[in-house]
């Protein structure tokens, strides 16, 4: 496959950055996206060139860390995570337009990277259950439904990506942070801090600077890994049961 | 000097309380003037600093992720071991820590297996109270499966990702520790040097990988969470950053290396499908208990195959050979990683193998969907089906999966004793990055426990004892040493930036790989390693002067990350090859030509062999020094292990 690449580079933060083309051949449809990126870095070096910048570790589909906007859609056309996207998805002689996430609370680093640390601040603020090592109870002491336990582990399966946020026109965090805020309100071991949890979580995200929540459904749409928004409606009932009630002083 | 394990005496199953309650304590109020560094956030390192934060020490937690959230462990997929006995199969204790021992074919610690099996239920407990959402039954309680290697069910799992899960556990539980202020997080910086003072362990050199700065952080105690080294192979089925840099270094600086040649290769892995390639991916290998695994029984079938002259499903069944089947017919397609992954080496270099590249065989599901019916197939196994059609564009349901073995774990890692110190005092090394409990063999849903084992339970109590005779004094990190360790880490990337060479960085690390894949993978020979090693050195002298790093050190480059990180993969590459050619026995994942039974499988020989080889090293291109551990089994009788 021939292929024409249309890249956003920007050396660094403070950088303008722009598009830049570059046009890729010997491209098999095995090859995943990013091994298609590997090639194209390898013939800039070659060249003495400043390879493109992107995130990626496990490739697997499951650390969360890459990202990369791809003809207008997070992780491109498929609901799955540019790791696990392959050529296939692409015809030979196309053009294919890579772009950073783009959000206030996700400054850009360098080309394609960016900052997603908001994400780690917003678990800190609450995405916990503040127990500490030992002391805790037998693991069956208390039974969970395993309709219940399911549903925890349906939201616990986000990966962090952040493709929510971009594919959002607000660039709302509704749908990462309420992932979080459900996984723990359905389990009884989250249940002490249900009220403290949401509010804290909520105003971090806000403090961070991502928009509001229009329920457009986007977010839902471009997750790679199906995290719905039914999370999104659970989050906003213990964020207004918390503030009626709130035990934060 | 003397290798002293300190193992605590007494009976084997009072080892581990006995210690504890002779371990000096730091008392509460002291704890908060002492400071721990803890690199690498994965589930040893985040279940450390949670752990140490909580007890009151101050913590530094280092990763070169962006998010502690992204450490090689979230992608671990199986399951964790624990001996709860919730299934009332006959679990103990004593049964994990026998199958441990056994599975790491008897080069395993007694006294540090022990431990991690009798700590290993108090995981679980601590996971499910954090939120961990694993697998339950319809009435309420935990669900278990069984794994390799074992007769009983006592692996606890969260969908296919429990190593996410578990992850995301610890990493809450460090989250929590940051908001209190006990734990400052620096990610995006990579520990480039161990700074020791007067013989101590006293702090790190790291760089800012965004700013390139080289930054000096001083402790009390030191503590390496780095995970293994698999990538050292180029293809293995590790995240992409995987890497020995932090080991490596503080190897140089006097912590010994133990087993480096001890390393696992997994049986199920996508093959290789061409040049491009980057990492494997690994398939459950709970598809062994369905699928059959074969290879056209004749190579002139095979070539056939190969060049699409003949269609998979025609092959008759006298055509196909069921290798496995018919090699281990009481075990069948169930035999050890190591067996499978040796088998399958086999039947590709005669010539049988299957896929383009001929380094493949197939695991076929047919006589299953036949027996079971597809919905059963697919209810056991879809994702695992869909993850394999993404990836490779064929559809199991219609055409035999193919599969080949791929580099997945290393038991070898930096020595430590039953403290998880390290030859260095005060630098500790827990999870993958240290090669204590097992042995020459990994049984499958025991890296997590180990991991967790030594961040939650066991450092909690070691260190204690070691920070206790350390005055709480602030180390000064202006101090000389500090200064030397950072100018070294400055040369050294000036060094790499001014090559100005032809070849990619990529170059030599497939270069590497190669080479170790071929001599020092699923099987070896002494001719074979003595050839790679000096094929390595040549490597090592190519790269210095023909590397190619572009850009600069003052901004995010991921070639000059890079370069850095093969550069110490060539060395540990080298001592690799040296501690298998030094081992003259086949255990576990060690295979060595000349050393096997007239069936073709691992012949150990107990009365040279049963010792942790640790390596000292002993300066630039010199050979290093070997350091013997013995090993003493007084709770096991070794046995020569079988699956026929
Ligand atoms: C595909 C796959 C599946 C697996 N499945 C299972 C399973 O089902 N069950 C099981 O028990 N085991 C499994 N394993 C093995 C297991 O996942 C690992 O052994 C284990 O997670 C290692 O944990 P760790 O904390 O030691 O290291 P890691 O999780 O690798 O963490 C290493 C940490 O160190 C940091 N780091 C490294 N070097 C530096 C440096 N120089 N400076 C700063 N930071 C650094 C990294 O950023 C990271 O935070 C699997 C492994 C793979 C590859
Ligand atoms: S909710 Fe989905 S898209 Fe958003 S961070 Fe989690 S996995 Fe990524
Ligand atoms: S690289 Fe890990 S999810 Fe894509």
């Amino acid at each position: 496959m021939q292929l024409t690449l249309k890249i956003w580079r920007q050396k660094n933060a403070s950088d303008k950055g722009g598009f830049v083309t570059y046009p890729v051949s010997d491209v098999s449809k095995d090859m995943s996206f990013l091994e298609m990126l590997d090639v194209l870095n390898e013939n800039l070096t070659e060249k003495g060139e400043d390879p493109v910048h992107f995130d990626h570790d496990c490739r697997e589909g499951i650390c969360g860390t890459c990202s990369l906007y791809i003809n207008g859609k997070p992780h491109g056309p498929l609901q799955t995570t540019t790791c696990q996207l392959h050529m296939r998805s692409f015809s030979d002689g196309q053009t294919i337009t890579i772009e950073p996430w783009r959000a206030k609370a996700f400054p850009i680093v360098k080309d394609l990277v960016v900052n997603r640390s908001a994400f780690d601040r917003i678990i800190q603020a609450g995405g916990y259950v503040s127990v500490g090592t030992g002391g805790v109870p037998d693991a069956n002491e208390i039974p969970i439904p395993k309709t219940i336990a399911d549903l925890a582990m349906d939201a616990a399966q986000c990966i962090g990506c952040g493709a929510c946020v971009a594919a959002c026109k607000n660039a709302s965090a509704m749908l990462f942070t309420s992932a979080k805020v459900s996984q723990l309100a359905l389990l009884p071991q989250g249940q002490v801090e249900r009220k403290t949890r949401a509010e804290k979580m909520v105003a971090q995200m806000d403090a961070e600077g991502f928009g509001a929540c229009t329920n457009t459904g986007a977010c839902e749409a471009e997750c790679p890994k199906g995290i719905s928004i039914t999370n999104i409606a659970r989050m906003n009932r213990e964020y207004f049961s918390a503030v009626v009630s709130s035990e934060n002083v | 000097m003397i290798l002293d394990s300190k193992i605590p005496a007494g009976p084997l199953a009072e080892k581990w309380t006995k210690h504890k309650f002779n371990s000096k304590l730091v008392n509460p109020a002291n704890k908060r003037k002492y400071e721990v560094i803890v690199v690498g956030t994965g589930l040893a390192g985040a279940s450390a600093a949670a752990s140490l934060a909580e007890l009151g020490y101050n913590v530094k937690a280092f990763t070169f992720h962006d998010s502690p959230r992204r450490a090689h462990s979230i992608a671990a997929q199986g399951g964790i071991n624990a001996a709860k006995n919730y299934q009332n199969d006959g679990d103990s204790v004593f049964r994990l820590f026998y199958d441990t021992i056994k599975g790491g074919d008897y080069r395993a610690r007694e006294a540090n297996v022990y431990r991690l099996a009798e700590v290993s239920v108090k995981i679980i407990d601590q996971c499910v109270a954090q939120g961990v959402p694993f697998a339950r039954e319809y009435g309420g309680l935990l669900a278990n499966r069984s794994f390799g290697g074992a007769q009983v069910s006592r692996t606890f799992y969260a969908r296919g990702q429990t190593g996410q899960q578990l992850l995301l556990g610890a990493y809450s539980a460090l989250s929590r520790q940051v908001a209190n202020g006990k734990v400052k997080l620096y990610p995006r910086s990579e520990m480039m040097d161990v700074v020791m003072i007067d013989g101590h362990a006293r702090g790190i050199v790291t760089r800012n990988l965004i700013t390139g700065a080289v930054e000096s952080h001083s402790a009390h105690a030191v503590l390496l969470c780095t995970g293994g080294y698999g990538n050292v192979f180029y293809l293995s089925t590790n995240a992409m950053g995987s890497n020995v840099t932090a080991a490596w270094r503080a190897h140089k600086r006097g912590a010994y290396f133990a087993n480096p040649c001890f390393t696992q290769i997994h049986p199920t892995c996508i093959p290789v499908s061409g040049d491009h390639q980057s990492k494997l991916t690994l398939m459950s290998e709970s598809l062994r208990n369905d699928g059959r695994v074969w290879v056209p029984a004749t190579k002139e079938t095979a070539e056939k195959l190969r060049k699409g002259q003949i269609n998979v499903n025609d092959i008759k069944e006298e055509d196909r050979d069921y290798f496995l089947e018919r090699k281990y017919p009481s075990f069948g397609n169930l035999v050890p990683r190591d067996v499978a992954s040796r088998n399958a080496k086999y039947v590709c270099d005669e010539g049988r193998g299957v896929n383009e590249t001929g380094e493949a065989v197939f695991l076929d599901f047919r006589d299953a969907i036949k027996r079971d019916g597809k919905s059963t197939i697919e209810s056991k196994y879809g994702n695992l089906f869909d993850m394999y059609k993404q990836i490779t564009g064929e559809d199991p349901y219609q055409v035999p999966m193919m599969i080949y073995p791929a580099v997945h774990y290393t038991m070898g890692g930096l020595w430590v004793d039953y403290n998880l110190m390290t030859t260095i005092p005060g630098l500790y090394a827990l999870g993958e990055a240290n090669f204590s409990d097992h042995g020459a063999n990994r049984l499958g849903a025991s890296a997590l426990m180990q991991g967790l084992a030594d961040g939650y339970f066991v450092i909690p109590y070691t260190i204690g004892d070691y920070l206790a005779s350390t005055p709480p004094k602030p180390v000064d990190t202006t101090h000389p040493e500090f200064q030397k360790a950072a100018t070294e880490v400055k040369n050294r990337v000036d060094q790499l930036l001014k090559i100005n060479g032809k070849k990619s960085v990529d170059y030599f690390h497939k270069k590497l790989g190669k080479i170790m894949w071929n001599e020092c993978g699923m099987a070896r020979t002494a001719e074979g390693l003595k050839k790679a090693k000096a094929e390595i050195k040549q490597l090592k002298k190519d790269f210095w002067s023909d590397v190619k790093v572009l850009g600069t050190n003052e901004e995010l480059n991921l070639s000059l990350e890079k370069a850095h990180r093969v550069a110490d993969f060539i060395e540990l590459g080298e001592l690799m090859i040296d501690d298998a050619l030094n081992r003259d026995e086949s255990c576990g994942g060690h295979f060595r030509e000349e050393f096997q039974t007239p069936e073709g499988e691992a012949l150990r020989d107990d009365e040279n062999f049963a010792y942790v080889a640790a390596w000292k090293y002993m300066g630039e291109n010199q050979e290093e020094e070997l350091y013997k551990e013995p090993l003493v089994f007084e709770n096991v009788k070794l046995t020569q292990r079988s699956y026929k």
